[in-house]
């Protein structure tokens, strides 16, 4: 039970991974890269967790009382738009890759090679 | 002077905001001059950066966090004179790439230039943080203006695939750093690079620590475009603009291995069996450097070309901060300021075919390059393969020295090979392209790709004179006097852990510098006859590769059967699909995490 | 290489993959007792300090606020990347769409309540980020969300004014360029940059934090209008095709 989390982060890791290697449509794969994103959001939380931990909020508490880590979800926020900034771009990537090829199949893009 | 560092990221930031912002309110002529100016301007802040870097490291605490009852609470910029040097070829490099942008791209839009410009701020950053997240923002900020800037042409397709693959495969490198952060987060309880340093020195490294590494280095190495991380490049390269190409190819893939280096020396050098860190970068960066230059010399396409020669050097660069040894990361040093100033000259030049002739395909452009322009092409070449005296010569030699030091001849023999193959492919081609020399058709080489539409060639003198200036400044680094022992001093620096988390954590003065001659570096005897060594044999591969039907039939179909395969096989590896290439990225990390694994234990 | 070979080789390095990570995240310490001294330390600092009750947000925009700059930014490129790569799409003209509009009457007028209560929940969120849960960005990323919802509420003539990249592209500067700025004056009076320049006022109420307020409101109007941008030009780009199908 202790080590769940870090288990569960590690594995959406592998998933995400497994997902964007052999993705067929660049939609699908933009959401496989999000996903293996989720897995650092989800070792972050789980790694700054402190067991009867308030959460870092201090508005009508004392400045003493025992909170989690508040610098993972700092860090989380980031990773958040960081991953909605790829994902933006590969979007459009694929729209354009639908305009000029009629496909998003990424191995059906393979016009530069070799 | 602490003021600097952020002042180096934050003008170029704003600066991009403001001509992004205004591009419907004020001209065109006004705009462009703001952004050469904000590039311009970054550049002297760097070089003012260098002059005060010399005597003390720069270490500047955002917002005024200083570190509290020994914990590093805020994020801090912490400059060395390495670090400082490569901002200004940073610099350098984007500031060439905007003016020849201003002839080049002519209706490229605002958002082009604030892009370069936001690039520039990503990569000044990268070079000057000294903590580990702070590191991984800068990394993805320099990413996302990338990916944008490759798939700017995109009335095509070969545009969108090169960006699309470029933009998966270094995400999941992104990625990978970011879990391996949360992993040494959670170790060491500090996100400062000294302050992990401190918490993992004398300790042996157990399986957290193992994992962390492995995927922290191996983000950094694919953006480092190391092999097998390596095969976004020359799809990336192949399709992009070629100023943003000189950008990527000259500055940006290298700090890559300033993560590298940096973490190494900073954070994981005191764990015990650290070195062994050094022999997995070692081998990754001799087989980059031999793969390469293999690459390169199954090219037709001028830009592919070059993407694999950046790979072959990038090797070269590697192997000398994987050898650990002062002389070699000086070497790797100085191997960086003349390839960055190289290899944006010859990218400068296959831009100008570009415009004049429609076509970056050297069978196609047999016989069709001008004089000026072959000069440029000739520096370059003979700068990169190492000639006495030009261009990588310094770095080479004194990567040699530092291998010999160490008792290990047969690496630079290795890097020797890897380097005169990449060198041979850059003088065939010109010698195709600016003499006529060699057949029309040649079977070995890559197919052809779709030609590039005819740009227009409005100020072409402004760029053959960009190109030409890049080359002729790549060419003085091993000339200028001092360059070299500045470079030894700034290696000395940078490998110095204790020193630096001194100066970060406690604030305690340096001791005070020596005083540093300003001559021409001595090179020993070995390293002139060698770099002549490597530029015949690049004369000779080249001569080769042009006159093959002038062999004798047996030779040639005997050659032809052996080597058929391989190559046959290495251009299929590199498929333009990008599954594969995240699939490589999957099996280098899994490799090198079972090797560090195996080679940390003390096994 | 054939989908078998990549399958062949992806395999084991998964597998291998696997193994290190899983041998790294055993070495954690268990979940729930974080060890590390950085969020213990800013938990007690950053409400004497700053005077902000919500710590991860003092944190994101202060103690680290040079992060959030660099996100700003990353999130701005993305924005001018997209306006790049689409650029030479198909661009709409405001035709004839049909049965664009929802159905009943009943469903646009929920439909606006909720677009209204939206926004105000967003504001809300953004306003009052550094003294409860909440912040700039997700206070933006919600008032842009809501916004989109008028687009489905009233269609295109309605959501017309979000779509006028005149007024969105300076604001998107103003957002990421004000960062800077603030960023900047503290280090014109000699103080490194970022550091929190104006008076702290009471902890617990909208008049704290100093620069924190004013760091907040620049990021959500930066992520607010570069999520509106964002829809722009995917609606721009997407939709209209759509349209000239259906009127085919």
């Amino acid at each position: 039970m202790s080590y769940l989390p870090y288990a569960v982060a590690a594995w959406i890791c592998l998933v995400g991974l497994a997902g964007v290697a052999t993705s067929r449509n660049l939609v699908h794969l933009a959401v496989c890269l999000t996903v293996m994103q989720s897995s650092t959001y989800v070792l972050l939380l789980s790694v700054g967790y402190v067991a009867g931990g308030r959460a870092p909020i201090f508005k009508g508490a004392k400045p003493g009382a025992k909170a989690v880590d508040p610098v993972v979800q700092a860090l989380t926020l980031t990773d958040v738009v960081v991953s909605v900034a790829v994902v933006a771009l590969i979007l459009a990537l694929a729209l354009d890759a639908h305009r000029l090829a009629g496909t998003v199949d990424p191995d059906g893009l393979a016009d530069v090679h070799g | 002077m602490s003021w600097l560092p952020p002042l180096l990221v934050a003008l170029p930031l704003l600066s991009a905001a403001a001509i992004a912002g205004g591009q419907r309110v004020t001209p065109r002529p006004l705009q462009d001059v703001v952004a050469v100016a904000a590039a311009v301007a970054a550049t002297a802040l760097s070089f003012l950066l260098l002059w005060q870097v010399g005597a003390r490291e720069v270490v500047d605490w955002f917002g005024g966090w200083r570190p509290r009852g020994g914990v590093a609470v805020g994020v801090d910029f912490a400059v060395g004179p390495l670090a400082a040097g490569m901002c200004c070829a940073i610099g350098l490099v984007v500031a060439l790439a905007l003016v020849y942008s201003l002839a080049f791209l002519p209706g490229a839009g605002r958002p082009f230039q604030a892009l370069l410009l936001v690039t520039l701020a990503a990569m000044d950053g990268f070079a000057m943080s000294g903590d580990l997240f702070n590191l991984f923002v800068w990394l993805e900020l320099a990413g996302t203006a990338a990916y944008a800037l490759t798939g700017f042409q995109v009335e095509r397709l070969g545009p969108v695939q090169g960006a699309v693959n470029f933009a998966i495969t270094n995400s999941v490198g992104g990625y990978l750093l970011a879990f391996g952060i949360a992993l040494l987060y959670a170790r060491t309880g500090a996100l400062n690079l000294a302050a992990i340093g401190r918490v993992l020195a004398g300790k042996p490294a157990g399986g957290l620590v193992v994992a962390a590494l492995t995927v922290v280095l191996c983000g950094f190495l694919v953006k480092g475009a190391v092999v097998p991380f390596h095969l976004w490049a020359a799809d990336a390269y192949a399709v992009a603009p070629a100023p943003v190409c000189a950008v990527f190819g000259g500055v940006m893939t290298d700090i890559g291995l300033l993560g590298v280096a940096r973490l190494y020396w900073t954070s994981f050098a005191g764990l015990v069996h650290g070195q062994t860190l050094g022999e997995v970068l070692l081998w990754l960066g001799i087989v980059s450097a031999l793969l390469g230059g293999a690459m390169a010399f199954l090219q037709r396409h001028l830009k592919r070309l070059l993407a694999y020669s950046v790979v072959c050097h990038i090797g070269i660069m590697l192997a000398g901060i994987g050898l650990l040894e002062a002389s070699a990361l000086a070497g790797s040093e100085l191997l960086f300021l003349a390839h960055a100033l190289l290899t944006a000259g010859l990218f400068f030049v296959t831009g100008v075919l570009q415009a004049d002739h429609g076509s970056v395909d050297e069978l196609r452009l047999r016989g069709r390059g001008g004089r000026l322009l072959g000069l440029a092409w000739l520096g370059g070449s003979l700068g990169l393969t190492g000639a006495p005296y030009l261009g990588l010569y310094l770095g080479h030699g004194l990567l040699d020295e530092g291998a010999s030091a160490l008792g290990r001849p047969w690496a630079p023999a290795l890097l020797w090979l890897g380097s005169a193959l990449s060198g041979a492919a850059l003088l065939r081609a010109g010698a195709r392209i600016f003499l006529g020399w060699g057949a029309g058709r040649d079977p070995l080489l890559a197919d052809a790709l779709e030609e590039e539409p005819p740009g227009r060639a409005a100020g072409r003198r402004l760029l053959v004179t960009v190109a030409a200036v890049a080359v002729a400044g790549g060419l003085a680094i091993s000339l200028v006097p001092g360059l070299g022992q500045r470079a030894a001093y700034a290696a000395a620096r940078f490998r110095d852990r204790g020193a630096y988390a001194a100066a970060v954590l406690r604030g305690t003065p340096l001791r005070a510098p020596p005083r540093l001659p300003v001559s021409i570096e001595h090179t020993t005897l070995e390293g002139v006859l060698s770099a002549c060594g490597a530029t015949l044999a690049a004369a000779a591969l080249a001569l080769l590769a042009l006159g093959r039907r002038r062999l004798p039939q047996a030779l040639s179909t005997a050659a032809a059967r052996t080597l058929g395969p391989p190559v046959r096989v290495l251009h299929a590896a590199h498929s333009g699909v990008v599954g594969d290439y995240v699939t490589w990225v999957a099996v280098g990390t899994a490799v090198t995490g079972a090797a560090w694994s195996v080679l940390l234990r003390g096994g | 290489m054939s989908r078998r070979g990549r399958l062949a080789l992806l395999g084991p390095a998964l597998l291998g993959l696997g193994a290190l990570l899983g041998w790294g995240v055993a070495g954690l310490p268990a979940f729930g007792h974080y060890r590390g001294p950085y969020g213990f330390v800013l938990d007690r600092i950053v409400v004497p300090l700053r005077h902000t009750t919500n710590v991860v947000m003092g944190t994101t925009f202060d103690v680290r606020g040079v992060d959030t700059m660099g996100e700003e930014f990353i999130l701005y490129a993305a924005v001018l990347g997209v306006t790049l790569l689409l650029r030479s799409g198909e661009r709409g003209r405001p035709g004839r769409q049909a049965g664009e509009r929802l159905g009943t009457d009943g469903l646009r007028l929920l439909g606006v309540t909720m677009v209204g209560g939206g926004v105000l929940v967003g504001l809300w969120l953004a306003a009052f980020g550094y003294v409860t849960p909440g912040g700039g960005f997700q206070g933006g990323a919600l008032v842009a969300g809501t916004i989109l919802l008028l687009y489905l509420v009233g269609g295109r003539s309605a959501y017309a004014p979000f779509l006028a990249e005149a007024a969105l592209d300076p604001l998107e500067s103003l957002g990421a360029g004000g960062y800077v700025v603030i960023g900047l004056a503290a280090l014109a009076s000699g103080l490194p940059f970022l550091t929190n320049l104006l008076g702290l006022g009471t902890p617990g109420s909208l008049v704290s934090g100093g620069s924190i307020a004013a760091l907040n409101w620049a990021s959500a109007l930066a992520v607010t209008v570069a999520l509106l941008t964002l829809f722009a030009e995917f609606l721009e780009t997407y939709v209209v095709p759509l349209a000239r199908a259906d009127e085919a």
